[in-house]
C-alpha cells in the first residue's frame, strides 16, 4: 500500500519535529510512504471562518497532490475530520477522496493494527482530547455519552515503555484554540487554555500530548507565557521516542 | 388571512417529508424492586417514605406532628380521626391557604423518580397539594410502577381535567446552586406506603 | 456593523475581567452538567432515550401542521380558548386584550421563555400592567431589572450576596444576610400574597400533547400551580415547536428532561393541564416568531426539535466562561446561537462564532440536535448573506490564494518565519491578539517540506 502523508500546514511551518516523528514512525512499521511537495492545507482555517465557498482551489490542490495514495494520513484529527466532512472538489471526490483519509492514532489501530511499539518514554503524560479527533473521528470515547470507554490515541500510548498517564479532572474539555476563534474570542480562548493546562499541572504533567498541534500550539504558548517547565509533544514524538 | 391561516400555511408549506415514529417497548427496561427503588429514590430527593400496615399509623403521625390549632384536611375516602377532619373542599380555593397538612390517595407511584400521580378527583382543590405547609400522600404498593412509560400506559385515554406527577416537596436551588427544601409548594412530603 | 449593542467577543471580554468569578461561574455550571452524566449513566437506556425523542421530535416537525390542527380541535372541546399569534407583538397584545377585557392590571407569570423572547413584561408594563415573576431565580432577575442569563437557572450569574443585598431593598430581609435558606422564605412569603391575590396567571407550556388537547408545565418550586390554580384566569403560552404526538410521549420526554437540565430524576411537579377549573377560563395562545421560517430552513430545522433543558449551556465550555448575556439575546448558549440567527441575522451574526466546535453540546441534547453541526453552516449563511467585516473577507481571500498556490504557499510561510525570528516585535506587540497572554510558537530553522527535500527526496 502506498501512504500519503499529510502534514497540516502550521505543522510544516512550526513544529517540524511533529512531522519528522510522523514520517519516522510510519517507516518503522514498514509503511511506502511519500510526502507531496506541493501540498498546502485542508481549507479548515477559511472554512471554519464561514468561507468555505472560497476553499475551492485548496480543495482542488489537495485532491491532486493526494488522489494517487491508497492512504492518506496526516498528524491532525481537526483537518483529517474537516476534510472528511467538508472537503469536495469539482468533480466530487467524495468518493474517491475522503475515505481513505487517516489521522495518525486511527491509521494505526484501524489499518495497521499496531499491536506494541518499541518506543520508550518514562515520563508523567498528560494526555488532551483534541475535541475534532474525538468527538468528530471517534478517537476516543467522549465522557458525555453512555458507552463503553475505549481509547486509539491512549491505547497507543499506553505501549510505550515507561510512560505515566496522568488522570485529570476534566478528561475531554476543550482548551480553546478553535481556529481563528483563539484570536476573534482571545479572552474566552485563553480563558479555556489556562485551565487546560491548570488541569493538568495539577496532576504532575511534565509533557503534555494528543493528536493535534493546534490545540498544544496553544498551550504551549500559556505555559510558555507563564515560566513553566513542562512542554508539549504531538503523540506521534512519543510514539517514536526512544 | 388569519394568524392560523398564516401560520398553518406556513407551517405545511416548510415541514419536511414524514418520519416515522418509534416503538416505545425497547425503553421500558427490566424488572426491579419497585417498592425499594422508590423509597431510595423519594428520600434522596428530599421525601420521607414510612411504610405502613394500616391506617392507623397515619391518624398517629397526624397526632405527633400537628396541634389542635392546625389546620389538617384529610382527603381519603376513609377517615382519619379528629385532628383531620375529612372535608369536601369545592369552596374557595383562596380558603385553604391556612392548610398546614393535607393527606391524599394517590394512585399511582413511579419507582425511577420517586414521583406519586395525583388526579384531580383526588385533590379537592387542584391547589391544595401545592398550598398545603405539609402534603402526606397514601399510596398501595402494589399501584408501584417501574417508569414513566408504565405510569403513562396505566394512565391510557383516561379522561382528567387536571392531574399531576408530585416529586417531592417543592424546592428551589436558584441561589448559588444551594437546595433549598420548601420554594412555592409544600415544605415537606411524606408518603405513607400500604402493603396493598 | 454599526450598533451600539457589543458583541459576544466584547462582552466575553468584558466579563473574563474579573478570573475568580468566571472560574466561580465556570465551576457551578460544570458541577451541573456533573450532575447531569451521573443520571444519565446511571440509567442504561440512557442512549437509546434520546435516540427515541429525537425520533418523536424529528415526526413532529414533519407532521406539525396536521398536529397543531389536532390539539387546537381536542383543546377547544375541553373547554380551553385557543389563539394564534404570528409574532412577538400579536402575543404580546393578545395577552394584553385578554387582561383588560377582564379589568385585570394584575398578573403573576411562572417561567416562558418564549415571554422573554416576546419582551411580553415590558410591553405590559407600558401599558399601566403589573407583572410579577413568580420563579425565585426569575423574580430574582426582575428586581435587579436584568434579563435572565440562562433558560433553566435565570441568575446563576449572581452571588448570594448580591441576592441578599436584593431582598433587603425589597423584600426588607435583614442587610447582609445571603443565607439561601431565608432568603428563599422570604421569597415564599412574598409571593404566597401574590398568588393569592392576582386574578391572573400567565405559565409556559414544556410540552403540548396534540391526541389529547392537554399541555404539561414542569417546575421545582410549584409557582406555576400555585399561580394557576389561584387565578380566574389561566394563559399558557407555547412556541408551535412545543407539541409533542401522544400522552405517552410524555414518559420519553419526562424521562429526560430533568435529568438533562438539572440532574434530577424529574422536576417535582409536572403538571397536566386540561379542561379549565370550574369557573376559571384557560386560555393557550400558539406562537410562530420566525419558528415557520426555521422549519423551512433544512440545516437550521433540527433545531425546532429543542426542549428548553439547557443542558447545552451546562456543557458548553464557551459559555461557562463567558456568561449568559455575552449572548445579547433571550436564550443563550449553543441552542440560542443557532436559533437567533434566524430571528435577526445581522443583530446575531457574532453568535455562531463564538464557539470552538467542540460538539460537546451535541452529545448532550437529549434530542440529539446537531448543534455543532448548525454553528458551522450558520458562519457559511451569515458570510454569504454579508455579515462579515471588510476586513475579514480581504484576509480570508488573500489566505484562499496563498493556500491554493504552493510557491505562494512555500514563499508566505518563509517569510512569516523570517519575520519571527528576525523582527520579532513586528509581531509581539499589542497588535497580535495571540500575544497577550501567550507566547508564540518558536520558529524552526527549516519547514518540514524543506527538511523533507533535504533528507528523503529521491
Amino acid at each position: 500500500m502506498k501512504v500519503g502523508l499529510f502534514i497540516p500546514c502550521y505543522v510544516d511551518q512550526f513544529y517540524p519535529g511533529a512531522a519528522i516523528a510522523t514520517l519516522q514512525l510510519l517507516e518503522k512499521l514498514g509503511v511506502d510512504v511519500t510526502y507531496p511537495p506541493n501540498q498546502t492545507c485542508c481549507g479548515q482555517p477559511m472554512a471554519n471562518s464561514g468561507f468555505e465557498h472560497l476553499t475551492g482551489g485548496c480543495n482542488d490542490l489537495f485532491i491532486k497532490n493526494f488522489a494517487g495514495f491508497d492512504y492518506v494520513v496526516a498528524p491532525s484529527g481537526s483537518c483529517v475530520l474537516h476534510i472528511k466532512e467538508h472537503l469536495h472538489g469539482d468533480a466530487d471526490p467524495q468518493a474517491t477522496i475522503n475515505h481513505k483519509v487517516y489521522e495518525l492514532t486511527e491509521f494505526l489501530t484501524d489499518v495497521l493494527k499496531v499491536k506494541s511499539l518499541p518506543a520508550k518514554f518514562p515520563h508523567k503524560v498528560g494526555m488532551h482530547q483534541s475535541c475534532h479527533g474525538q468527538r468528530g473521528l471517534h478517537l476516543s470515547q467522549m465522557t458525555e455519552l453512555v458507552a463503553p470507554e475505549y481509547s486509539k490515541p491512549g491505547s497507543l500510548l499506553n505501549m510505550v515503555e515507561g510512560i505515566e498517564l496522568i488522570p485529570l479532572n476534566r478528561k475531554d474539555e476543550c482548551c480553546g484554540f478553535g481556529g481563528t476563534f483563539c484570536v476573534a474570542e482571545e479572552s474566552v480562548s485563553v480563558k479555556m487554555g489556562k485551565d487546560r493546562v491548570a488541569d493538568h499541572l495539577e496532576h504532575g504533567a511534565e509533557f503534555i500530548t494528543g493528536v493535534d498541534m493546534s490545540c498544544l500550539m496553544h498551550m504551549e504558548g500559556i505555559l510558555n507565557r507563564q515560566g513553566s517547565k513542562v512542554k508539549v509533544l504531538h503523540i506521534a514524538e512519543i510514539l517514536n521516542a526512544g | 388571512m388569519s394568524s392560523r391561516d398564516k401560520i398553518l400555511s406556513a407551517v405545511a408549506a416548510n415541514q419536511p417529508r414524514l418520519s416515522p415514529l418509534p416503538d416505545l417497548d425497547i425503553l421500558k427496561g427490566g424488572e426491579i424492586n419497585v417498592v425499594e427503588k422508590f423509597a431510595e429514590v423519594l428520600t434522596a430527593i428530599g421525601g420521607k417514605v414510612i411504610d405502613i400496615a394500616t391506617l392507623d399509623e397515619v391518624s398517629a403521625y397526624i397526632e405527633t406532628n400537628t396541634t389542635a390549632g392546625q389546620r389538617v384536611v384529610n382527603l381519603l375516602s376513609e377517615p382519619l380521626g379528629m385532628r383531620a377532619p375529612q372535608v369536601d373542599i369545592k369552596d374557595l380555593p383562596h380558603t385553604l391557604d391556612n392548610i398546614e397538612l393535607a393527606i391524599l390517595q394517590a394512585d399511582m407511584g413511579i419507582a425511577e423518580n420517586g414521583a406519586v400521580w395525583l388526579n384531580e378527583n383526588r385533590l379537592g382543590q387542584r391547589v391544595t397539594p401545592f398550598i398545603c405547609q405539609h402534603l402526606v400522600v397514601v399510596l398501595d404498593k402494589s399501584n408501584i410502577v417501574p417508569t414513566m412509560h408504565h405510569a403513562y400506559e396505566k394512565i391510557g385515554n383516561e379522561k382528567y381535567g387536571f392531574a399531576t406527577f408530585i416529586a417531592g416537596p417543592s424546592k428551589t436551588a436558584d441561589i448559588e446552586q444551594s437546595l433549598v427544601l420548601g420554594a412555592h409548594g409544600s415544605r415537606s412530603m411524606t408518603v405513607f406506603l400500604r402493603d396493598i | 456593523m454599526e450598533s451600539e449593542v457589543k458583541d459576544h467577543a466584547e462582552l466575553a471580554a468584558i466579563f473574563n475581567k474579573d478570573e475568580n468569578r468566571v472560574d466561580w461561574h465556570d465551576e457551578t455550571l460544570w458541577w451541573v452538567r456533573q450532575k447531569r452524566d451521573k443520571m444519565a449513566h446511571g440509567l442504561p437506556g440512557w442512549e437509546a432515550l434520546r435516540e427515541a425523542a429525537s425520533q418523536i421530535k424529528d415526526n413532529v416537525l414533519s407532521n406539525l401542521s396536521q398536529y397543531l390542527q389536532q390539539f387546537e380541535a381536542n383543546a377547544q372541546a375541553n373547554g380551553t380558548i385557543v389563539h394564534w399569534a404570528a409574532d412577538a407583538k400579536e402575543h404580546n397584545e393578545i395577552v394584553l386584550e385578554l387582561l383588560l377585557k377582564n379589568g385585570i392590571r394584575k398578573m403573576v407569570k411562572s417561567k416562558s421563555m418564549l415571554t422573554e423572547e416576546c419582551h411580553l413584561n415590558e410591553y405590559l408594563e407600558q401599558q399601566g400592567i403589573d407583572v410579577i415573576d413568580s420563579d425565585l431565580g426569575e423574580r430574582i432577575v426582575q428586581l435587579a431589572k436584568e434579563p435572565p442569563s440562562h433558560i433553566v437557572l435565570p441568575c446563576i450569574h449572581k452571588k448570594k450576596e448580591e441576592i441578599g443585598d436584593l431582598f433587603h431593598i425589597h423584600l426588607g430581609t435583614p442587610a447582609g444576610n445571603a443565607d439561601p435558606q431565608l432568603l428563599t422564605e422570604a421569597a415564599r412569603q412574598h409571593l404566597r400574597e401574590v398568588f393569592l391575590t392576582r386574578k391572573a396567571a400567565l405559565t409556559g407550556v414544556n410540552f403540548a400533547v396534540a391526541e389529547t388537547g392537554e399541555f404539561v408545565v414542569c417546575t421545582n418550586e410549584g409557582n406555576a400551580d400555585m399561580g394557576a390554580h389561584l387565578a380566574d384566569i389561566h394563559i399558557a403560552s407555547m412556541g408551535i415547536e412545543k407539541i409533542i404526538p401522544q400522552r405517552k410521549h410524555l414518559g420519553v420526554f419526562l424521562r429526560l428532561l430533568a435529568r438533562s437540565a438539572t440532574g434530577q430524576p424529574i422536576t417535582t411537579y409536572s403538571s397536566h393541564f386540561v379542561k379549565p377549573r370550574d369557573g376559571q377560563r384557560l386560555h393557550i395562545i400558539i406562537v410562530d416568531n420566525g419558528r415557520s421560517i426555521q422549519l423551512g430552513r433544512e440545516d437550521f430545522r433540527n433545531s425546532l426539535k429543542c426542549i428548553r433543558c439547557g443542558a447545552c449551556m451546562n456543557t458548553c465550555p464557551v459559555y461557562r466562561r463567558s456568561g449568559g448575556h455575552s449572548y445579547h439575546t433571550a436564550i443563550a448558549g449553543p441552542i440560542g446561537a443557532i436559533l437567533a440567527p434566524n430571528l435577526d441575522m445581522e443583530k446575531y451574526a457574532d453568535l455562531p462564532f463564538a464557539s470552538t466546535l467542540c460538539g460537546s453540546c451535541s452529545n448532550v441534547c437529549p434530542v440529539k440536535i446537531d448543534i455543532h453541526q448548525q454553528l458551522y453552516k450558520w458562519r457559511q449563511v451569515i458570510v454569504q448573506k454579508g455579515y462579515t467585516t471588510t476586513a475579514k473577507k480581504a484576509s480570508m481571500k488573500l489566505m484562499a490564494f496563498t493556500l491554493s498556490s504552493p510557491a505562494a504557499y512555500h514563499t508566505g510561510g518563509k517569510v512569516g518565519r523570517w519575520v519571527l525570528k528576525h523582527a520579532p516585535f513586528a509581531v509581539n506587540n499589542k497588535f497580535n491578539p495571540w500575544f497577550k497572554q501567550r507566547d508564540m510558537p518558536e520558529t524552526p530553522e527549516q519547514s518540514f517540506g524543506e527538511w523533507y527535500n533535504k533528507n528523503r527526496k529521491k
